[in-house]
Order: C-alpha cells, then sequence, then structure tokens
C-alpha cells in the first residue's frame, strides 16, 4: 500500500457508533477506516452513500463527505453523484435487504452500466433493523416472526446475481477476515469501474453463527475456498480438494482422484464470466465448501469515462455550446 | 378587431378569388402513421415565417401504432393561425382535413358548420368504413352538406406524383401526407421554400425520400391551382407582433432551452436524469442531444432511480433536474423527501397528463397541483412553480432553478401536455441579459474550531451552506434521518424536530417575499376576476378579451407561483366581488385559495382530456356577470 499521512482515527467521527455490541460490522468499519488510512486518498475525495438498514449508518461513522439515503436507493444516489463528479471516489454500503429486496433494481444497474461506485453489501442473511424478519438471502426454511413455518422464497445467491449482471469486479469477503477485506478494498479501488464486494456479516442478535461453516476454528479449513489468481484451485486441511469444471458446472473433487489438467486455474480476468459464475454456484449461501476472494476482476470501459468522452466529442465537433445559436436552432424569423 | 372567420360567398364567383382572415383554424386528421404531425408542424413552421402568431394543439393516441383506420388510431394536429396575436389554438377548426372515414368521423363534430372539409377520397373504401362504423359512405349519403367538401383522390394522385422518385412499394403511399400539405399551402397562400427546405434537410440521408415528398407537395399545390379545387383560397396576413426575433417552440423544447439558460445562468454543469414517460421525455431527448453543452443526461433505469441520480447530482454541486409526468411523480415522492430533508437543491419537472393510474398518457389535465403541494410523507414543503405557455417554460426553468439554488430546496415545475407539445412564435431573450442566479459553494468552516456546520442557516434566505465532496475541511454526513439544528447531526430530541419543522416551512413561505406580485390583466375595476394558472392561460386572456369585446369588464390574474403565493394575491382577490377559477382539474386552486385566505371562489372545472374551449369560458364569464 502507499504511504499516507493518516491514521484510522482520520477517519473517525465524534457520534458514537451505535451497532449492537459484537456486530460484526464493529470489524467492518474499523477495516474501512484503516485501508481508508493506508490508502493515502485525501479524505475530502470520498464519498460514503448508504442506503436504510443497520449497515447503511455507515456514513455517519466515516470522517468524509456521506448520505444516508432512503431505502435501496443508494447505488442511484451514487451513480448521480459519481457521473456529475468523476473525480470522487464514491463508495456505497448497503445490506441484503437494502441492496437485494427493495433496491435490487438499482444494483443491477450500477453494475450492468460499470459506473465507478464501490458497493459493499453487509450480508447478514436478516432483517436487523426491523428485528429479525427473514431477508432475500435468509436460507429456505429460516424460521423468523413473519416465517414462522420457514421462509419459502428461494434466496438469492449475491455473487452469482453481480456476475448475472456481468459486474466486472466481484468479490467475496467474511466480516473477522480484516486482511483479506483491507485486499479487497484496495483492488477494487483500483479497479477502474463497478466493484461489488459481499460481505458476509455476522448478525449476533438476530441470526448469530450464520456464517460459522466458513469462520469456525474446526469448519473452516474444510469449507472455506481461498480463490488466488493464477493458482489451482484447491482447498481441505491438507490441500485434498480441488474444484473443477465439467459437465457445465463447478464440481468438488478429490484432487488425488482428477486429472491435474482439469483443475480450475483461477483467473479474474476472463471476458465472459460463465466460469466465476460456476464458482459462484459452489454454495448456495454459506454452506458447504465456500469460494472468498476475487471471483472476477475483468476491465471495461466505465460509464463515467463514456459519458465525459460524449461530450468532448460533441464539444469537439459542435463547438463548445452557445446559447444564443441554441435559440435560434430551429429557425427565425424577424418583426420589425 | 375581431376574431371570427369571415364568411366568402364563392357559388356566383368565376375565378378564384383569394378572401382575407384575421384568423383560421386548420385540422389535419388520419391515421397516427398518416403523418398527420408532421404536416402540422410543418404548416406551422411555414405560418410562422410567414409572420403570422400561431397557436398548435397535436392530439394523438397514446399507442405508436394503433389498429389502422379504426377511431382510436386517429391523431390530429390542429393550428390556429391569425393577423393578431392568439391565445390558444382555437375551439373550432374551419378547416378540417380527413385522410380516412375514421378520422372524419372523430373530428367532424368539431368542424364548424359552413367549414371546409378536405377529404382523402380513395380511403372511404368499404373496409375503411366499416372499420370507423360507417353502415352508408358519408360522401354520399348527403350528410356532409352542411360543408364545403373538397374532394381529392389522394392516393392515386399521390402514387403518380411520385413514381419517378425511386421509392417503392408501401413508402409510396407514405407522401400523401405532404400531397395534403401541398394543398394546404396552396389554399393559405403559404410560402412552399419553408417545408422543401425542411425535407431536403430531413431525409437528406435518403434522396428518393426527398423527391417523393417534394413531388407530393408540389403535386397537391398544382392540384389546387389546375383543378381550383375551392373558388376561394385564403389569406390571413402577418401578425403585428413586437419587434424581435422570433422563433416557434414548443413546450419541451423551451424547457430544455430553459434548463440549459439556467446552468449557464448559475455558472454549473447541467444533470438531468430522467426515465422516458409521455409527455416528458422529449425533455430528455433534447438536453441528449445537447451535449457540447456540457449537458450530463442520465436514462435512469426507473423513475425512482431517477430523483436518486439526480439527489446524489445535487449533492456533489450540479443543477439537478429530473423530469416526469404523473406516474413518475408518484414514484419519486420518497426522493423528493429526501431533498426537503437533506436541503438540497433540486428541480423536479411533471409535464402533467390525465390520470389517475395511466389515465390518458397524451391529453392534458392540470391534476397535479394538490399532488406537488402535498404529495409526500411528513411536513414537507417546497415551492411549485407553473409554466403558462410553450414559451413561458423556459422562463419558469430558469425561475425554478433560482429558487431552488438561492434556497437550497427542491422546487416543482409544472408544466402539462398541451405546453409540451403545443407550439407557438416565442420572442427570443436576450442571452447576456439573462439573470445571474449562481450561488456561491461553502469553502471555508463556518463554525468554531474550524467545525463545518452543514445547517447554519442564512439570516435571510434560512438556506444552509452547500459544500460539496472534494472541499477539504467541510466534510459532513447529510441523511433523511431528522437533522439537528445547526450541526447537522442525527438528532430525535422533540424541541429540535419542532424547530426544524418549522424551519423548513418557515423557508419555504419566506419565498412569497423574492417573487413578483401578481398583476391584473384587465379591468381593475370589474367585479369579475378570473384566476387561472399553467396552459389555461390561452383560453382565459382570450375569453376575457371577448366579453370585453362585447361590453363587459373582465380582470384575470394568472399564477405563475402555487406555492407560496404572491404576497399581494389576498389583496388582490379582495377587490373583487366575484372570483372564478377555470381548471382542467375539479378544483384544485380553488380549494387552495380557500384554505389560504378563507375566500370563496367559483370553480369551472373540466376534466376530459381536452383544454377548454375559449367560448366555454366566455359563457360562464358572462353568466356570472349576469348576476
Amino acid at each position: 500500500m502507499t504511504t499516507s499521512a493518516y491514521t484510522r482515527a482520520d477517519f473517525q467521527t465524534d457520534q458514537e457508533v451505535r451497532w449492537c455490541p459484537g456486530c460484526g460490522d464493529y470489524t467492518i468499519l474499523a477495516s474501512v477506516q484503516n485501508f481508508m488510512a493506508n490508502m493515502g486518498l485525501p479524505k475530502e475525495k470520498i464519498v460514503f452513500v448508504s442506503g436504510i438498514g443497520c449497515s447503511s449508518r455507515f456514513p455517519y461513522y466515516m470522517n468524509t463527505y456521506g448520505m444516508h439515503t432512503i431505502h435501496g436507493r443508494a447505488p442511484a444516489i451514487a451513480t448521480g453523484l459519481a457521473a456529475s463528479r468523476p473525480d470522487l471516489s464514491v463508495w456505497v454500503v448497503t445490506g441484503d435487504g437494502d441492496a437485494l429486496s427493495i433496491g435490487g433494481n438499482h444494483l443491477i444497474h450500477a453494475l450492468r452500466r460499470n459506473i465507478d461506485i464501490k458497493i459493499l453489501l453487509f450480508n447478514n442473511q436478516i432483517y436487523g433493523l426491523t428485528k429479525g424478519q427473514y431477508s432475500p438471502t435468509s436460507e429456505l426454511g429460516k424460521r423468523t416472526k413473519s416465517s414462522p413455518m420457514g421462509a419459502i422464497d428461494w434466496p438469492f445467491n449475491p455473487v452469482a446475481l453481480a456476475l448475472g449482471a456481468e459486474a466486472t469486479f466481484v468479490a467475496r469477503t467474511l466480516d473477522m477476515d480484516r486482511p483479506l477485506t483491507q485486499e479487497i478494498l484496495e483492488r477494487a479501488y483500483q479497479h477502474q469501474g463497478a466493484a461489488f464486494i459481499e460481505i458476509y456479516q455476522n448478525c449476533n442478535v438476530f441470526n448469530d453463527k450464520a456464517f460459522i461453516e466458513l469462520t469456525g476454528k474446526e469448519e473452516r479449513v474444510h469449507n472455506r475456498i481461498d480463490l488466488r489468481h493464477g493458482e489451482p484451485i484447491v482447498f481441505g486441511p491438507n490441500q485434498e480438494k480441488a474444484v473443477i469444471f465439467r459437465d457445465g458446472r463447478a464440481q468438488v473433487v478429490d484432487r488425488a482422484s482428477a486429472d491435474p489438467s482439469e483443475i480450475l486455474v483461477h483467473d479474474e480476468t476472463r471476458p465472459d464470466p460463465t466460469i466465476a459464475f460456476a464458482l459462484a454456484q459452489l454454495s448456495h449461501g454459506p454452506h458447504g465448501p465456500t469460494p472468498i476472494g476475487i471471483f472476477r476482476d475483468a476491465p471495461r470501459d466505465t460509464y463515467e469515462r463514456l459519458m465525459a468522452s460524449q461530450i468532448a466529442e460533441a464539444q469537439q465537433r459542435l463547438g463548445a455550446g452557445d446559447l444564443e445559436a441554441l435559440l435560434r436552432s430551429g429557425g427565425t424569423w424577424e418583426v420589425t | 378587431m375581431s376574431d371570427t372567420i369571415a364568411t366568402v360567398n364563392d357559388e356566383s364567383e368565376q375565378e378564384t378569388q383569394t378572401a382575407e382572415l384575421d384568423r383560421v383554424v386548420i385540422r389535419l386528421a388520419g391515421d397516427s402513421g398518416d403523418g398527420m404531425q408532421v404536416a402540422g408542424s410543418r404548416f406551422t413552421d411555414a405560418s410562422a415565417a410567414f409572420g403570422n402568431d400561431l397557436a398548435t394543439l397535436p392530439s394523438f393516441p397514446a399507442e405508436i401504432r394503433a389498429p389502422a383506420g379504426t377511431l382510436p388510431g386517429v391523431s390530429s394536429f390542429q393550428v390556429q393561425i391569425a393577423d393578431f396575436d392568439i391565445l390558444t389554438a382555437g375551439d373550432q377548426p374551419d378547416v378540417l382535413v380527413a385522410m380516412n372515414p375514421a378520422a372524419l368521423k372523430a373530428n367532424l363534430a368539431d368542424l364548424r358548420q359552413g367549414g371546409t372539409l378536405i377529404v382523402n377520397t380513395e380511403a372511404f373504401n368499404e373496409r375503411n368504413l366499416a372499420k370507423a362504423g360507417y353502415e352508408k359512405n358519408p360522401l354520399e349519403d348527403g350528410s356532409l352538406e352542411g360543408y364545403r367538401v373538397i374532394k381529392v383522390p389522394m392516393e392515386s394522385l399521390t402514387k403518380e406524383a411520385v413514381k419517378d422518385s425511386g421509392v417503392k412499394g408501401r413508402d409510396v403511399l407514405r407522401s400523401k401526407n405532404f400531397f395534403a400539405l401541398g394543398l394546404l399551402a396552396w389554399l393559405f397562400h403559404r410560402p412552399q421554400e419553408p417545408t422543401l427546405e425542411w425535407v431536403e434537410q430531413k431525409f437528406a440521408a435518403r434522396p428518393e425520400v426527398v423527391k417523393a415528398n417534394i413531388s407530393a407537395f408540389k403535386a397537391g399545390y398544382n392540384f389546387g391551382i389546375t383543378t381550383e379545387a375551392t373558388k376561394v383560397t385564403y389569406l390571413v396576413k402577418p401578425a403585428h407582433l413586437p419587434p424581435g426575433t422570433y422563433t416557434n417552440v414548443t413546450g419541451n423544447t423551451a424547457l430544455a432551452w430553459g434548463l440549459i439558460a439556467a446552468a449557464h445562468a448559475a455558472k454549473l454543469p447541467l444533470f438531468y436524469g430522467s426515465y422516458p414517460i409521455t409527455p416528458a421525455s422529449d425533455i430528455l431527448h433534447e438536453l441528449a442531444r445537447r451535449k457540447n453543452f456540457g449537458v450530463r443526461t442520465f436514462q435512469a433505469e426507473d423513475e425512482i432511480a431517477a430523483i436518486g441520480a439526480t439527489i446524489g447530482a445535487a449533492f456533489g454541486g450540479a443543477l439537478a433536474v429530473t423530469g416526469t409526468s404523473g406516474p413518475g411523480l408518484a414514484l419519486k415522492s420518497e426522493g423528493i423527501s429526501l431533498a426537503v430533508m437533506t436541503e438540497l437543491p433540486l428541480v423536479i419537472v411533471d409535464v402533467q397528463r390525465g390520470g389517475p393510474s395511466t389515465g390518458l398518457p397524451t391529453k392534458p389535465e392540470q391534476t397535479d397541483l394538490l399532488f406537488a403541494l402535498y404529495g409526500r410523507h411528513g411536513e414537507s414543503p417546497l415551492p411549485v412553480l407553473a409554466a403558462a405557455s410553450p414559451s413561458d417554460a423556459f422562463d419558469v426553468a430558469i425561475e425554478a432553478a433560482r429558487i431552488a439554488l438561492k434556497y437550497m430546496t427542491p422546487v416543482i415545475l409544472l408544466s402539462d401536455n398541451l405546453i409540451a407539445n403545443g407550439s407557438e412564435p416565442w420572442r427570443l431573450p436576450a442571452v447576456d441579459e439573462l439573470p445571474d442566479i449562481s450561488v456561491p459553494f461553502a469553502t471555508e468552516p463556518n463554525g468554531p474550531e474550524g467545525h463545518f456546520l452543514p445547517y447554519l442557516r442564512d439570516v435571510h434566505t434560512f438556506a444552509r451552506p452547500w459544500a460539496v465532496p472534494g472541499t477539504p475541511g467541510l466534510e459532513h454526513r447529510l441523511g433523511g434521518l431528522e437533522k439537528e439544528a445547526i450541526t447537522g447531526n442525527v438528532s430525535y430530541d422533540p424541541a429540535n424536530h419542532q424547530l426544524m419543522t418549522d424551519s423548513r416551512a418557515w423557508k419555504i413561505a419566506n419565498i412569497a417575499s423574492d417573487i413578483p406580485p401578481v398583476e391584473v390583466e384587465g379591468d381593475e375595476d370589474a367585479s369579475l376576476l378570473v384566476v387561472g394558472w399553467g396552459s389555461t392561460l390561452g383560453s382565459i386572456r382570450a375569453a376575457a378579451r371577448r366579453a370585453r369585446n362585447r361590453g363587459h369588464k373582465v380582470a384575470t390574474v394568472h399564477l405563475r407561483y402555487l406555492n407560496p403565493f404572491p404576497e399581494n394575491l389576498e389583496d388582490v382577490l379582495r377587490s373583487f366581488d366575484m372570483i372564478l377559477v377555470p381548471e382542467l382539474n375539479t378544483g384544485q386552486l380553488r380549494r387552495l385559495l380557500r384554505a389560504e385566505y378563507l375566500i370563496d371562489s367559483e370553480g369551472l372545472n373540466k376534466v376530459a382530456g381536452v383544454p377548454f374551449k375559449v367560448a366555454e369560458v366566455e359563457d360562464k364569464i358572462l353568466e356570472m356577470l349576469k348576476r
């Protein structure tokens, strides 16, 4: 990382942080503040935009520019800001209900446009602020106040959804894994265009241990598939499992029995998102072997760059706007 | 000055005569694919170039291509041309061009008794007659006896005219609107050049189409000369308009140009976020063409994203505007509330159409007034302005931007379908005389110890400072949660919420001291005052003029500012015995006036998807004056 005159304290505000004690959001906040301090980007150039929900209180705790907006709309508001101010670094903080339920439309459109905003989706698989209803990422059968007999909604797989929208940068991390989170934040920052980061975040009040298969000491070695660019996708206590692509899907096999040439070598930069999508489908939710890391980092022109180039082209072709000429452009006549 | 059409007796004349009229209303009607809007616009531009005053009323179905030959598929374009300053597109056509039976059936009732009817006879076949619901052919059953009918076999004449142009198949008959236009050009002594030049420019990439349209146009013109289609042609002389340079402009175009001018006057980049919706889309189209002005247009994924992106752009320091119609305004409601709470400047354009729900997408109404004022949750006041005519949309756009920026507030600008698609001659303003509406961004901390206080209000305007991202030292957080006065921190304190609610209300109410007083037009000593807003200006003023021509005293007031009202409005209202409020709704302004001032008024209300006829307003005026 670059050297910086900032410390984490420069990004803390005087506002009391009001998440529940033990909430995964605290760790994410620390990761983001550390990353920002290390990054050295002038803090007046940074804007955090959020929607509504527990995670969306985030901007109040970041001493940058920020806006805590309305439910689901943060990507739209951030899009207007980024499109009109390409000089800024615009970050969206959202949750599974905010981004995937009420704001699903804005999320997919921001991603397909490749507008230069960085979207941090804190996925705790539950509605926290409204006290515990099932969310669009809650597992099928999830019993909550609003689903006493179990949720009957098939959940979204956020990474697969983002890849389906052909997002150019898609990653998944865990609240507890601060080094990985900071690494992914930096990569997202360097990426030109929209970045989507799903952060598995523990809600210790309404959905505790939802991610235990990936965070528990015993479980994680069996389930966590770390994606590393250029390396074969293998995992397990002794790296004895491997991921291959066969019959149109990614599959977990015993490494020993696999033809080494068949083992997938992770390539973030594939222009076609099909393999990344197949990896995302290895698990549907944080259960069993689940890939963590950067699924895709494939460059494509950004919305604001295309917008700026059209403006530049129009100005070159037609000259800078002349209001007098505009008003006369439909033909005029003189009355004397 | 008379504003009734001259009557001529053409039966005894041997040669074609020219009759002078002071005004005439022409309506072209056909299938929505027949090019009636194009023909109407061309006739309008030729008349503008000739120097007439004019006003137009396009009417088209919401369906792009409704089933051909049916009544729902009829599209029409009405224009009134005059040698004086007319105010509306006219109540009744004097001339109707009907391209098929459906067009005749849908429009004949409006044609003035004794008016001229030009029909495309070849479209009156059994199939089309049946589609239009005619049991007998109206061209043959004597039902058109009260009109002067000019029968033209327009299809075979068009085919013959374009046979050497190179157009083939179905494209051949596409030129028949130009044939009709040519005939009208002859009938009304219109100059041919503006139309010919337009065709050459418009279809430059398709020389065969240029050739076909010009041939058809000339054939129509020559058909008039050679067949003496009628014994009388008409001349409406140029109007005596105030000196200046004029253009013919529609309301949507004028509004778009007004936004560009406002950005210029505010020294800010223009951001326009919008989702396609009839009848507001043309504003987006016009602005999207003007990228060389640095305009950023954003076609959002939905109405909510459009207002969202606009709020984002406003936070970033742009002149941020979104445009929509009623259904979209409903979807934007929550976003507008956020702009009220965050006190960011933006302009929301609502080009009203018939409602509720999808309603009548291509028809005008003034039914969103109360929605604009009150259609948000919580106490959420904001200024509301309305354009009164196509060219007025230019000025109102600048004024809406001025208020938004100076007072750090969202502003709703109401237009409607009549203004949006109607057109009128517009005396161009002097660009260098546009007002300076720029406001300074905050650049320095305004609190103790270098703190920035985003809700420390200006003592005069009550506006909070506009500190845009990128400004060092002024980092702050906005949001939809209630803000503590001065600091802008989140606050749940009861006294603070009361204070902030009152402050937001006072800020908007105080704008009344910064807008012009209403001006009374007409007879200040009249007993009757007619109060209007929006696109009814023309009908109201024309009706009052007619009543005055009959020897009555009438005054009118037209409101550009619907919230807050001008400071002198109450005194003006109280100085008349009777007040009439014509509106294309069920009485929304009337309700506001009564709520605000406890002043009663009488309504003239119509929610039919069509504008007032001048006669309707005039009749009501005369009726009230008789009491």
